[in-house]
C-alpha cells in the first residue's frame, strides 16, 4: 500500500471519455508506489498553476556520458524541501528499441518486471526519438536498472549533443514497398557510432532515420540529419490479376480521378489496350479487355502514389536502393530545412554496400564534428557553407538531381568552369570504358 | 580509497529484431506482394510465397504503466500469437497467422479500453511531446491535451472515412519536438522572457545563449551590478530559444503562452514533394485540463478538411487545390498579418502571380 493520493481535480478530468487515460494507468501505479503518488500530486499542480516544475541536472551510468534524461523537482516549500518528495528525482532512461520496434510479449514483461522493480513503473512506447522511455527512476536506481536491461540485449540511446537514437520503419519485415533491408541498414550504422552516442561531443545532435520507400513512414526528411530513403531506379512491376480485380472493384472514374490526374508528372495514362507503347522504360498493365495503364518510367518521379492506390497491382521494381538527403531539421535556429538530394541512389544489398553507406555517415559526423558551429546542425552548416563545398567536402559527385533548378542570380565566381567540365567529361568517359 | 566495483556496459548498440519478429515475419522478409485491409484497423499482408498475415492495430495511451502494458502481453498471449510491434504514433499491432483470430481478438481490445484503428483514411494517434509530466522546459502539458482531443475525435479513429491518411502532432514549446503533421498544435510565445538577473551569472554560459538567438536580440549587460544579459524586447520573436541553455530566462508564461495551429505538412513524397506546415491560427489559450478551445478549432479544421476534400487529397493537397483565402473563408478562421512570413526566404511565401480565385 503507497501513501494516500493527493486530490487531483484537474487531473480527475482526464480519466473519463473513451480514449486510454495516461491518469488512470498512473493512478494503478499510485495504489503501491509513493513515486507516483507525488508524480501525481506535482503533475496536478502544473495543471492548476500552469507551470511546469522540472530541471535538469547531471545523472549517468558508468562509462556513458548521456542517455539519460535528468529530473529534479523544483517544486519546494519554503524550507526548501521537495514538496512531493517521492517524486522529487524523476530520471527517464532512453533506451534503444529494436528496428521496427518488434518485440515478445515475453521481453515486454520483462521489462516491465525492471522497472517495478527500480523505476515509477511508467514506460512510454515510444518517445519521438523512437526511444523507449523509462520514466521515473531516483538517481540511486539509474544505473541498476540500466544493469538490468542491458543485460537483457538493450542499450541506452542518445541525449545532448550527440549521435541520436535512430528509428526505421516496419519495413521489409512487413511491408510490400520496402526497397531494403531497414533494420540491416539501421544497425550497421547507428551501431557504428556508438561511442558519438554514448559520449557526447558533437557540436549538436546528429539523426539518421531509415524510411524502406518514399512514403517515408519514419518522416526522415523533416526530422532526420541523414535521411535514407529506399527507392528503385528500374520500371514499376505490374500484376494484371491485381490490376483487373482491382478495377472491377473501384472502377474507371475513380482510376481517371484519383490515380492519373493525381500522377505528379502525368507520366500514368490510361489508353486502349492498342495504343500502349511498347518499350525499355515502359510498365503497362491492361485492367480489363479493352483498356491498360502505361506508364513511361523515365517520367516516373518514384512518389508510390499509384502504387499506394493499386497497391500489389503495380509495385517498385527490382533494381532496389536508397536515396541519401542530409540536413533534415525543425525550426531552430535558422528556420525548417527539409534534407536534401546528396547521393540520388546507392544500392543497399550486400555487405559492401552497406559497408559504403556507414562510411558516408561516418565522413559526415567527422565532417560536421570538425566544422559545424556549437548547437549548428548539419543542414545549418551545409547552408552556411553552401551545398558545392559540402559536396566537394565529403567527395561526393555534383548531380542535377541535387537541386530543385539551377542557380537564379549570377552572384557566382566560375574561373574554374573549364576545370570542372573537364572533370566531368574524364568521368563520362572513365564510366563508358568501365562498360558501366 | 578503493573505489565500488562498476559494472562495466556491454555497448551492444541497436538489438537486432529478428529474435522478436512474427515467425511468418521472420520467413517471409523481404519477400511480401500486396496488402489489403478487411476493416478499419486491421492489415492483411500477402506473401510472394502464398503465407498471408493479419495485423490487427489499436490505440494506446503512450505514456504507459506496466499494468496496461502487461495487459496488452495478456491479450497478445491469449488471443494473439505472443509478437506484437508499435507504429511511429504509439499505436500497437498484433500480427497473427489466421483470419479467424481476428475477430475475438478486436473484441478483446476493444472491450479492454483500447480503440481498434488508427489505419488507412483515419485519423491516428497524435505524435506528441513529454510536457509537464516530464519535461523541463514546457508551457503547457501533452498527455492530457492529447487525451482530451483524441476522446473527441475517437470515431475517425475507429474509421476510415478521412479523404486520406490525416497526422496530428502537439508540442509544448516551439522547439516542436512533436513534428511536422497535416495539423499541429504547438505552443506560441507571445512575450518576451523574464530574466532573473540574480540568476544568470551562475546558471548560463552567456556568449553560448547570446548565440542562440536567431535574431540577436540578446546581449551581455551590467544589471544591478551583476553580470546578466539583456534583451532588445524590440527584436525579440519570442520564440524561447534561449530558455533551454539559460533558465532563468524564463519565457513560459501561464497566459502569454499561447496555442497555435500549423496545417498542411507532410513528409510523403506522394503525389507532391512533401510540405512543411503553415501557421494558420493563434491565440488560444492554454486551458487544462482538457483544453476546449483547441479541439473546437481542431475539428473544425479536420471536419471542413473532411467534407469537402476529394479522395485521396492530404490536408496540404487540399489546400493547395482550393487555395488559402478559401481555406481561411471555409474554416471561419481570421487571416491575420502575423500569419504573412516575413523570416529569411518568405519572399517564396509571397504570391508572385496575379493566380487569384475569385
Amino acid at each position: 500500500m503507497a501513501k494516500k493520493l493527493h486530490d487531483t481535480p484537474n487531473l480527475d478530468q482526464l480519466e473519463s471519455g473513451p480514449w486510454p487515460s495516461f491518469v488512470t494507468g498512473i493512478k494503478r501505479l499510485a495504489q503501491n508506489n509513493d513515486m507516483a503518488v507525488d508524480l501525481l500530486g506535482q503533475l496536478e499542480t502544473s495543471y492548476r498553476t500552469r507551470k511546469g516544475y522540472w530541471k535538469g541536472g547531471t545523472v549517468g551510468v558508468y562509462g556513458y556520458g548521456g542517455g539519460i534524461i535528468p529530473r529534479f523537482t523544483e517544486l519546494k516549500d519554503d524550507n526548501g524541501e521537495p514538496i512531493y518528495k517521492d517524486a522529487a528525482e524523476f530520471h527517464t532512461l532512453r533506451v534503444m528499441p529494436p528496428p521496427g520496434m518488434h518485440y515478445t510479449t515475453d521481453v515486454l514483461r520483462k521489462m516491465c518486471d525492471i522497472w517495478e522493480k527500480h523505476g515509477s513503473g511508467l514506460i512510454a512506447l515510444h518517445g519521438q526519438s523512437g526511444d523507449i522511455m523509462f520514466q521515473g527512476a531516483t538517481t540511486d536506481n539509474v544505473q541498476k536498472a540500466f544493469d538490468e536491461i542491458n543485460e537483457m540485449g538493450f542499450d541506452l540511446g542518445g541525449a545532448g549533443p550527440a549521435v541520436r537514437t535512430s528509428m526505421s520503419c516496419v519495413g521489409s519485415a512487413r511491408c510490400e514497398q520496402s526497397c531494403f533491408d531497414e533494420a540491416k541498414a539501421h544497425r550497421a550504422v547507428v551501431n557504428t557510432f556508438l561511442d558519438d552516442m554514448h559520449r557526447p561531443s558533437l557540436p549538436y545532435k546528429f539523426k539518421f532515420k531509415f524510411s524502406g520507400c518514399p512514403n517515408d513512414c519514419m518522416n526522415s526528411i523533416q526530422r532526420s540529419d541523414m535521411a535514407v530513403i529506399g527507392t528503385w531506379r528500374d520500371n514499376i512491376r505490374t500484376d494484371e490479376v491485381l490490376a483487373k480485380k482491382w478495377f472491377v472493384k473501384h472502377g474507371q472514374d475513380e482510376l481517371v480521378n484519383d490515380i492519373v490526374a493525381r500522377c505528379p508528372t502525368r507520366t500514368f495514362q490510361l489508353k486502349q489496350i492498342k495504343d500502349v507503347r511498347k518499350g525499355e522504360h515502359i510498365s503497362s498493365v491492361a485492367v480489363n479487355d479493352t483498356h491498360a495503364i502505361e506508364i513511361d518510367n523515365k517520367d516516373c518521379v518514384r512518389c508510390m502514389h499509384c502504387i499506394n492506390v493499386m497497391t500489389g497491382a503495380l509495385a517498385p521494381g527490382k533494381d532496389k536502393g536508397a536515396t541519401i538527403l542530409m540536413g533534415g531539421k525543425r525550426t531552430l535556429k535558422i528556420g525548417d530545412l527539409m534534407g536534401t538530394v546528396v547521393v540520388p541512389f546507392m544500392k543497399l544489398e550486400t555487405d559492401e554496400d552497406m559497408e559504403k553507406l556507414v562510411d558516408l555517415g561516418q565522413r559526415t559526423i567527422d565532417f560536421f564534428a570538425e566544422n559545424a558551429l556549437e548547437h549548428e546542425r548539419t543542414g545549418e552548416m551545409i547552408e552556411r557553407i553552401g551545398l558545392a563545398n559540402f559536396l566537394e567536402a565529403m567527395e561526393l559527385e555534383v548531380d542535377p538531381n541535387m537541386v530543385a533548378s539551377p542557380r537564379m542570380n549570377p552572384y557566382v565566381r566560375t574561373d574554374g568552369w573549364d576545370e570542372e567540365v573537364a572533370k566531368i567529361n574524364a568521368r563520362k568517359q572513365s564510366a563508358t570504358t568501365q562498360g558501366e | 580509497m578503493a573505489q565500488p566495483q562498476m559494472r562495466r556496459a556491454i555497448e551492444s548498440g541497436v538489438p537486432d529484431n529478428k529474435q522478436y519478429l512474427h515467425p511468418l515475419l521472420a520467413k517471409n522478409y523481404g519477400n511480401w506482394k500486396y496488402h489489403d485491409r478487411p476493416r478499419p484497423g486491421v492489415l492483411h499482408h500477402v506473401s510472394h510465397s502464398g503465407d498471408e498475415v493479419w495485423t490487427v492495430r489499436a490505440g494506446t495511451q503512450r505514456q504507459m504503466d506496466i499494468h496496461t502494458i502487461r495487459k496488452l502481453c495478456d491479450i497478445g498471449d491469449q488471443l494473439a500469437e505472443g509478437h506484437v510491434r508499435f507504429t511511429i504514433r504509439s499505436n500497437i499491432e498484433y500480427m497473427v497467422s489466421s483470419a479467424d483470430k481476428v475477430g475475438p481478438l478486436v473484441a478483446a481490445l476493444e472491450a479492454n479500453g483500447f480503440p481498434v484503428g488508427g489505419t488507412g483514411n483515419s485519423i491516428s494517434m497524435i505524435a506528441h511531446t513529454q510536457g509537464w509530466l516530464h519535461c523541463d522546459i514546457p508551457a503547457t502539458d501533452a498527455s492530457g491535451a492529447v487525451k482530451a482531443l483524441m476522446d473527441e475525435l475517437i470515431e475517425d479513429f475507429r474509421h476510415e472515412e478521412m479523404p486520406n491518411r490525416v497526422r496530428l502532432s502537439t508540442s509544448c514549446c516551439e522547439i516542436n519536438c512533436g513534428g511536422q503533421a497535416d495539423l499541429a498544435v504547438i505552443i506560441q510565445h507571445t512575450k518576451p522572457p523574464k530574466i532573473n538577473h540574480d540568476l544568470v551569472a551562475n546558471i548560463c554560459e552567456r556568449p553560448s545563449v547570446v548565440a542562440r538567438c536567431p535574431v540577436a536580440a540578446i546581449r551581455p549587460a551590467m544589471v544591478n551590478g551583476k553580470p546578466s544579459l539583456e534583451i532588445d524586447e524590440s527584436k525579440c520573436m519570442c520564440c524561447g530559444a534561449c530558455y533551454p541553455p539559460c533558465p532563468p530566462m524564463q519565457i513560459n508564461d501561464p497566459e502569454h503562452s499561447k496555442l497555435a495551429i500549423w496545417v498542411g505538412g507532410k513528409n510523403a513524397n506522394a503525389r507532391g514533394k512533401p510540405t512543411f506546415m503553415k501557421m494558420v491560427a493563434s491565440g488560444l489559450p492554454n486551458n487544462p485540463p482538457r483544453w476546449p478551445e483547441v479541439s473546437a478549432m481542431v475539428k473544425n479544421i479536420l471536419y471542413t478538411y473532411k467534407a469537402d476534400a476529394r479522395p485521396w487529397e492530404r490536408m496540404a493537397d487540399w489546400i493547395e487545390r482550393i487555395g488559402w483565402p478559401r481555406f481561411f473563408e471555409k474554416t471561419g478562421l481570421p487571416f491575420t498579418k502575423y500569419l504573412i512570413d516575413d523570416w529569411r526566404g518568405s519572399r517564396a511565401n509571397l504570391n508572385a502571380s496575379t493566380h487569384i480565385r475569385f
